[in-house]
């Protein structure tokens, strides 16, 4: 096939998602809400309590609103992800799904571009909470809002992927609630998002390997430190094979032969 | 594409099922099935609920593989050869597909994008689409306001824009009522005989089947019967169609 029609596939299902995004207003709306209820609420209570020390990759000493800003990022772009891979559990039952999967280009294409199409929808929806917090005061150095676009970009295919891979294990709808509970709250929880590693390690080490373990708390370092326009090798490298391998599972999962498709009959 | 293989596409039935067997969790659902269908042959594909007709159909489709058997469509593997043989498939499942929420003309050129095509190509080919249904004053109406036939419908121009070899079409008239059945019915012979393209219908209504339909009768994943409506009936020395039918599925349980 020559190169445009693969290109006309993806335009076609990223525009399609961001329709979909913007019909449904009160989904935006949820996003949004969310992290600022985090941010203005919860932050403002704990800052009282928590004051962050000097720590990577900030210079100064910072606010707690400041430090949990970059996992706030993290936590749009896993609802998002999350989110979306519900939608494909729904949209397999009601069938449009399958429109996707009966195209006749490569399955691991048309799934690489339903996850390059969710990951810009969370995009938007963190440039818009980081807009705001711009405005309330939250202010990362310009370059850093354009380092972010390459750590959004694999970390919104990483928590994607994810969803998508468990999306072709569940069947039932009523079984993804579960998920949200030991799938996103665990990652987010346990992870650096809103406590630095240090400081989970002074009140339990358990807990603290299990976040140093947790790829999430890898993404959240990736956007924090591309915030700050650093490069954080490790947390890159990190997240990027997470990210490649849960793709490959991915794939794998809605392989018509091999996957769980087969098996269950979606 | 190159020449030969457009050659062969031409020669070759529009779909051509051999040995064809699946099963869910060791539960056989198709056994070795074997069929043909010329290209604009019109096939009444006839069975119960839980006769295999969705499974066929997902095989064809290659939403399931199976590794018994052979799913060709004009001349090419659905395994081996899916982008082609996936070009020349359209399809209307059975639940509903059309996002609710978007436009129709938003819908297909959605569909249109999946197989490849520019935004402009999508719009026209949708365009003469819609025209041939009588929807084209609907193209900037929201899926959501459209009756059941009229979404049917869509679901079908949506089906003939890539312009396919094959149409499947699986329980296409349910939830809808009795005379928009019966358009949906003459609309797709109409396809048929206007485009040539093949039309495999699956249903478990007898009365949409019409005289002169080949009919294929498939009940517990095995075809009892092949051929033309009439003498289906002829052979079994009953009247109708329904009786024979009838008198098929009585011998398979007996």
């Amino acid at each position: 096939m020559r190169p445009t029609p693969w290109l006309h596939c993806l335009r076609g299902v990223v525009g399609r998602e961001l329709l979909r995004f913007l019909h449904q207003r009160s989904r935006f709306l949820a996003a949004l809400v969310r992290p600022l209820v985090w941010l203005f609420v919860f932050a403002t209570g704990f800052r009282m309590a928590l004051g962050v020390a000097m720590t990577e990759p900030y210079q100064t000493y910072i606010l707690y609103e400041v430090y949990i800003v970059p996992g706030l990022v993290g936590m749009i772009q896993l609802f998002n992800g999350m989110q979306s891979s519900l939608s494909m559990v729904y949209d397999r039952e009601m069938g449009s799904m399958r429109v996707l999967l009966v195209s006749p280009f490569p399955r691991w294409y048309l799934l690489i571009c339903k996850l390059l199409a969710s990951t810009l929808v969370s995009m938007v929806q963190v440039y818009v909470f980081l807009a705001i917090a711009w405005a309330y005061g939250i202010q990362a150095p310009a370059l850093g809002y354009l380092f972010l676009l390459p750590a959004l970009l694999v970390t919104g295919f990483m928590v994607g992927a994810l969803g998508l891979l468990l999306s072709s294990l569940i069947r039932q709808l009523e079984n993804f609630a579960g998920v949200m509970n030991f799938v996103i709250f665990p990652m987010f929880f346990l992870s650096s998002a809103l406590y630095p590693l240090w400081r989970i390690r002074e009140g339990s080490y358990l807990v603290y390997q299990i976040a140093a373990l947790n790829p999430f708390t890898h993404a959240v370092e990736m956007i924090r430190f591309a915030l700050y326009e650093r490069f954080n090798m490790e947390a890159v490298l990190i997240s990027v094979s997470v990210a490649a391998i849960l793709l490959a599972l991915a794939i794998l999962g809605y392989n018509p032969s091999r996957g769980m498709m087969a098996r269950k009959g979606g | 594409m190159n020449e030969v293989a457009e050659e062969r596409s031409e020669a070759r039935p529009a779909l051509e099922v051999a040995d064809l067997s699946f099963a869910y969790d060791r539960k056989p659902v198709l056994e070795a099935l074997t069929l043909a269908i010329a290209e604009g042959e019109f096939v009444v594909l006839l069975g119960p609920n839980g006769a295999g007709k969705t499974t066929l159909f997902s095989l064809i489709t290659r939403l399931h593989d199976s590794r018994h058997g052979e799913v060709r469509i004009g001349g090419f593997d659905v395994r081996r050869q899916a982008v082609q043989a996936h070009a020349r498939i359209g399809v209307v499942f059975q639940q509903p597909t059309l996002d609710p929420d978007l436009s129709v003309a938003q819908n297909l050129d959605y569909h249109g994008a999946l197989h490849g095509m520019s935004r402009r190509e999508a719009s026209s080919r949708a365009e003469a689409q819609l025209a041939r249904i009588g929807l084209a004053e609907q193209r900037r109406t929201r899926v959501r306001r459209l009756s059941g036939g009229q979404r049917r419908r869509v679901e079908i121009a949506r089906g003939l824009m890539h312009a396919p070899r094959l149409l499947l079409l699986d329980e296409p008239t349910v939830g809808l009522d009795i005379a928009s059945r019966r358009d949906l019915v003459e609309h797709a012979h109409q396809l048929c005989a206007e485009e040539g393209v093949a039309v495999l219908w699956a249903t478990h209504l007898i009365d949409e089947v019409r005289p002169g339909d080949r009919v294929l009768v498939l009940y517990r994943g095995r075809l009892l019967a092949d051929g033309p409506a009439e003498t289906l009936s002829e052979r079994l020395g009953v009247d109708t169609l329904g009786e024979a039918y009838d008198r098929l599925v009585g011998e398979e349980n007996a």
